[in-house]
């Protein structure tokens, strides 16, 4: 068993408080991404459950095992750091035993270890170099391979990807994705937490993920939850891409949203998501791919100018400024039966389905009753 | 204006740049060469005293101080000969002797101690570092001088006094505040990445410190015993206090010796003794400087 438990996680430096009080629970198996924006305590809490951090204050348990105290050898965990940390003076294929040698584990058990692990990751031919004398990529499959070759309960990996060209990120996220679905038929417990900061890493590689803020959990919960159903607006805003639109608005009579000085009407079904007791100030949110661009002189819908175009291929992100909020709205570019140009007049209206009301004071989402 | 007058102007800007170009290039080559040759004549003159002990090396006590020059016009290896065999029971080769017999374990105990010792202060939070550390680089400033009486009372007290541990134990204590100082300098610059893998690899802080952080760490450490080597080459005071028997004298003592026991001194069996004094300090420094520079270029990290 391979859970890993965090329980009113804390970590103070100093007078700064960098985690307040996490808790988090990571299935067996699990691949957990830990995202968030830069300085929200993603490394930190990394390095706590890697006990290279001491803790301040909770628990942290892996397997069933308390193991706040423990060294990080003695935790059954390995880590694959950003700049992949491996050691200088030593050849690929030592990196790749350390571990195995300080155990003092059989000549002929390291051999084939480390032979297993540099085909899995397909370093053969590099085993005799020095790490200088690898390229970025090459460098961060050893640090991957010396993580796997310990048979690890838990791998932690803190923005491995980060410093690799986009191509090789996107390849390296296959392979890590595929390494642990691999791990796991094999009847291995290998649970992966994941630090990055990238929303599209995050996406496209957790079971589930966590979404961190100024040393705060904002979210957990899987991919297409945490897109469709996002706790609060800081989790709507950080994920999806272009941004979500957010802003303020009043609900009028609990039927009616006005933004600005333009209103219009909330459907029944959406109605019935929105929370009875919800305050009239509010801010709402609506992703760019959630409009649709009604006729001019329809009677509802938000009246904007196109501020600027930009064509991506597929689709057409229109700039609109609806008196003073700027929004972005995402329209597919097959259409050839309306030209979108700079300084048009267009109205544009928010699917019903796909509108989020926020409380304004606390960000947090009350429209997902039902 | 026609094609050819304006190609023709144009050749002539050419040549005239040309020209301009040689005229640079032969000036830099003059600068050079007086550059040069005020580094060789600067260079001479600071050298001219080394050369001439070696010149004067080899030749008979009467020529020593009638020419100024560095070549003697009778040659003879006299000096070192009787120089070798001072006026003591003992030869010169267990002079030596005694200055190995201080020197390696010294070097050796400087190494391991200031490196734990700085291992400690660059890695580690403890209570009272912040002191500690201020009191290290205050040891740093304090002129030696200072603490030698009351060292010397100490040493009186263990009853160590005419043996090597005073010379030997300062030293592998981390005694020399210099060394632990530069040593945290360097491991300061050294990521922690490294350290913090191997201690998720398993390693303890120990292990960390010989597998990982000493490789990382051998030009700083090779500095450390090249200096120590210098300075206890060189140091005269320790010995002159701590050791009192002749048998346990190093060179620097027993080249003042030869001064003090001969009445008309002869100068060139000191001269030569002097001579075999500096060669090991200078072959080490040679060797080493190569090696250290070298050292400092592979070591450099790589992320
Ligand atoms: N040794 C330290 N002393 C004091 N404050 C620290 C220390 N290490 C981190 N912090 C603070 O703790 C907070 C969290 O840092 P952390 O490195 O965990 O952020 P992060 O989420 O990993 O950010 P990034 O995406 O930039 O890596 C930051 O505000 C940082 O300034
Ligand atoms: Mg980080």
């Amino acid at each position: 068993m391979a859970r890993v438990q965090l329980k009113s996680l804390e970590k103070v430096y100093g007078k700064f408080k960098a985690v307040h009080g996490i808790d988090l629970e990571i299935e067996d198996g699990e691949f957990m991404v830990l995202v968030g924006p830069s300085g929200c305590a993603k490394s930190t809490t990394l390095r706590m459950i890697a006990g290279l951090e001491r803790i301040s204050g909770g628990e942290i348990r892996i397997g069933d095992d308390l193991v706040n105290d423990k060294p990080p050898g003695q935790r059954g965990i390995a880590m694959v750091f950003q700049n992949y940390a491996l050691y200088p003076h030593m050849k690929v294929k030592n990196n790749l035993s350390f571990g195995l040698r300080l155990k003092h584990a059989p000549k002929d058990e390291i051999a084939a270890s480390t032979e297993e692990v540099s085909h899995i990751l397909e370093i053969e031919e590099y085993l005799e170099r020095l790490p200088k004398q690898l390229s970025g990529g090459q460098a961060q499959r050893v640090a991957v391979g010396r993580a796997l070759i310990k048979k690890p309960q838990v791998f932690l990996f803190d923005e491995p990807l980060s410093n690799l060209d986009a191509k090789l990120r996107a390849s390296m996220r296959v392979r890590i994705t595929d390494l642990h679905k691999q791990l796991l038929s094999e009847g291995m417990h290998s649970t992966v937490v994941y630090v990055t900061h990238d929303q599209t890493e995050a996406m496209t590689m957790g079971n589930r993920i966590c979404v961190m803020k100024e040393g705060r959990i904002m979210q957990v919960a899987d991919p297409y939850t945490l897109y469709q159903r996002p706790a609060n607006a800081f989790v709507a805003g950080f994920i999806g891409s272009p941004e979500m639109n957010i802003g303020d608005a009043t609900l009028v009579d609990g039927g009616k949203l006005k933004i600005g000085t333009q209103t219009f009407t909330i459907d029944d079904k959406a109605r019935a998501r929105i929370d009875k007791d919800a305050p009239s100030e509010v801010t709402f949110g609506v992703r760019p791919q959630h409009f649709t661009v009604v006729d001019q002189d329809a009677e509802e819908g938000l009246l904007g100018r196109i501020s600027h175009v930009e064509f991506m291929g597929h689709e057409v992100y229109l700039y609109i400024t609806v008196e003073d909020q700027s929004f972005i709205v995402v329209v597919p570019a097959t259409g050839l039966e309306r030209q979108y140009l700079r300084d048009d007049a267009i109205r544009i209206m928010p699917q019903q389905d796909a509108l989020h009301i926020f409380n304004r004071r606390t960000g947090e989402n009350i429209s997902l009753s039902a | 204006m026609t094609e050819q007058t304006l190609s023709s102007m144009l050749s002539t800007h050419d040549l005239e740049a040309i020209r301009a170009r040689k005229r640079e290039q032969r000036k830099i080559f003059i600068s050079s060469i007086i550059r040069y040759v005020i580094l060789f004549v600067v260079g001479l003159i600071m050298l001219y005293p080394l050369i001439w002990l070696i010149g004067a090396s080899f030749k008979t006590n009467a020529e020593m101080f009638t020419s100024a020059g560095f070549w003697p016009t009778h040659p003879t290896v006299s000096g070192y000969i009787e120089g070798w065999k001072t006026s003591t029971p003992y030869t010169f080769g267990r002079f030596f002797l005694n200055t190995l017999l201080i020197l390696i374990p010294k070097m050796i105990g400087t190494a391991i101690s200031a490196t734990a010792v700085a291992y400690g202060f660059a890695r580690f939070e403890f209570p009272g570092k912040k002191v500690l550390f201020a009191s290290l680089i205050a040891i740093l400033l304090l002129p030696n001088v200072v603490t030698r009486i009351p060292q010397y009372l100490l040493f009186r007290e263990f009853g160590w006094l005419d043996s090597f541990l005073p010379l030997w134990v300062p030293s592998a204590l981390a005694g020399d505040a210099f060394f632990v100082f530069m040593l945290v300098q360097f491991l300061r610059a050294i990521p922690r990445d490294m350290e913090e893998a191997a201690r998720v690899d398993g390693a303890s802080s120990w292990q960390a410190l010989l597998f990982i952080i000493v490789p990382l760490l051998t030009p700083a450490l090779i500095s450390v015993c090249l200096f120590q080597f210098m300075w206890t080459m060189n140091d005269f005071l320790g010995p002159l206090i701590y050791l009192s028997s002749v048998d346990k004298y190093p060179v620097s003592l027993a080249l003042k010796l030869s001064i003090d026991t001969t009445e008309a001194f002869a100068w060139n069996k000191i001269l030569s003794m002097s001579v075999l004094a500096i060669t090991p300090a200078l072959v080490v420094f040679f060797v080493a400087q190569k090696y250290f520079i070298e050292g400092i270029s592979a070591g450099g990290v790589k992320g």
